[in-house]
């Protein structure tokens, strides 16, 4: 596991960011339904901030808990959007 | 004189629970959870005004997408930057290591010119906190503000990326002392991942 961790391929990780930007813009500027954009670009997005927190911040390699602790802030926000939600519609 | 050895062991900081090498890396997770908190709020702030909103504009008929698409990669090349400064003073070569977090700070200011120089085009267009010639009023208020607050965490980031590097440059870290960069680190890719976000979420939607 300690092996693994020093041998992350940061310019892999760099490709596969830099790709995935590159489709983000190219989505908007496809004529697709509107929603099907939102959804592309927010797992795109999503795809990207994983990968940057797995392997930039080294989470894989990390304990469980820990995972735990990062993703509460996502769950808090899913949270906060049902909750908000009855308010604007 | 066994006694104090005794009382030694006793106040003998126990090993952080979720991150042996050291309990700064667990402080900043902790401080990176809540500070998330804070951008997740005003994420979902953004979009909620958005959704309720009956004249908000495309995002692209106001912002320059290609401006900040080159601020993302900025960012993202910063963030490769970091990891190979790191993993350079971990393998103890310090010119690497030095080399590599210049260019994450270079790219940090780099990042904070555009994102002035954007401000002012976008103020000389009349987008205000409180104005906005494209429709809804919000639109500007949200777009400061999210980005203003990012804004600031590279600002902050830059300032102590550059205490790490002065410290490098001191001979303060080495093969066998390298927790504190990977603590800054950490900070750094952070700022990148909610940027990723922003990016998104406020150009890109």
């Amino acid at each position: 596991m300690t092996t693994a961790h020093t041998e992350t391929n940061y310019i892999g990780v760099f490709w596969w960011l830099s790709g995935l930007t590159i489709l983000e813009i190219a989505v908007i500027y496809v004529p697709m339904a509107r929603l099907i954009v939102v959804i592309l670009l927010i797992g795109l997005a999503l795809s990207k901030a994983v990968l940057v927190a797995m392997y930039f911040m080294h989470l894989k390699f990390e304990r469980v808990t820990l995972g735990m602790i990062a993703l509460t802030p996502l769950i808090l926000c899913v949270f906060l959007i049902l909750m908000l939600l009855p308010d604007i519609t | 004189m066994s006694e104090a050895v005794v009382m030694d062991a006793a106040v003998e900081p126990a090993e952080s629970p979720l991150t042996p090498e050291s309990w700064g890396k667990l402080g900043m997770w902790v401080f990176l959870a809540g500070d998330a908190m804070s951008f997740g709020a005003l994420i979902v702030g953004y979009g909620l005004f958005r959704v309720g909103s009956s004249n908000w504009p495309r995002p692209s008929d106001v912002l320059g997408i290609n401006l900040t698409a080159l601020m993302t990669f900025l960012l993202i090349c910063s963030s490769v930057t970091m990891v190979l400064s790191l993993s350079a003073i971990k393998n103890g070569d310090q010119s690497g290591f030095k080399k590599f977090l210049s260019l994450t700070v270079l790219a940090g200011i780099a990042f904070l010119g555009l994102q002035a120089y954007e401000w002012t085009h976008l103020i000389h267009e009349g987008l205000t906190l409180t104005g906005n010639p494209f429709g809804a009023a919000l639109f500007g208020a949200t777009f400061f503000v999210l980005t203003g607050f990012h804004g600031c965490h590279v600002f902050g980031g830059v300032v102590y990326l550059s205490t790490v590097l002065v410290q490098g440059v001191r001979g303060r870290y080495g093969e066998h002392r390298h927790n504190e960069v990977e603590i800054a680190g950490l900070y750094w890719h952070f700022v990148d991942l909610v940027w990723i976000l922003i990016f998104t979420f406020v150009y890109l939607v």
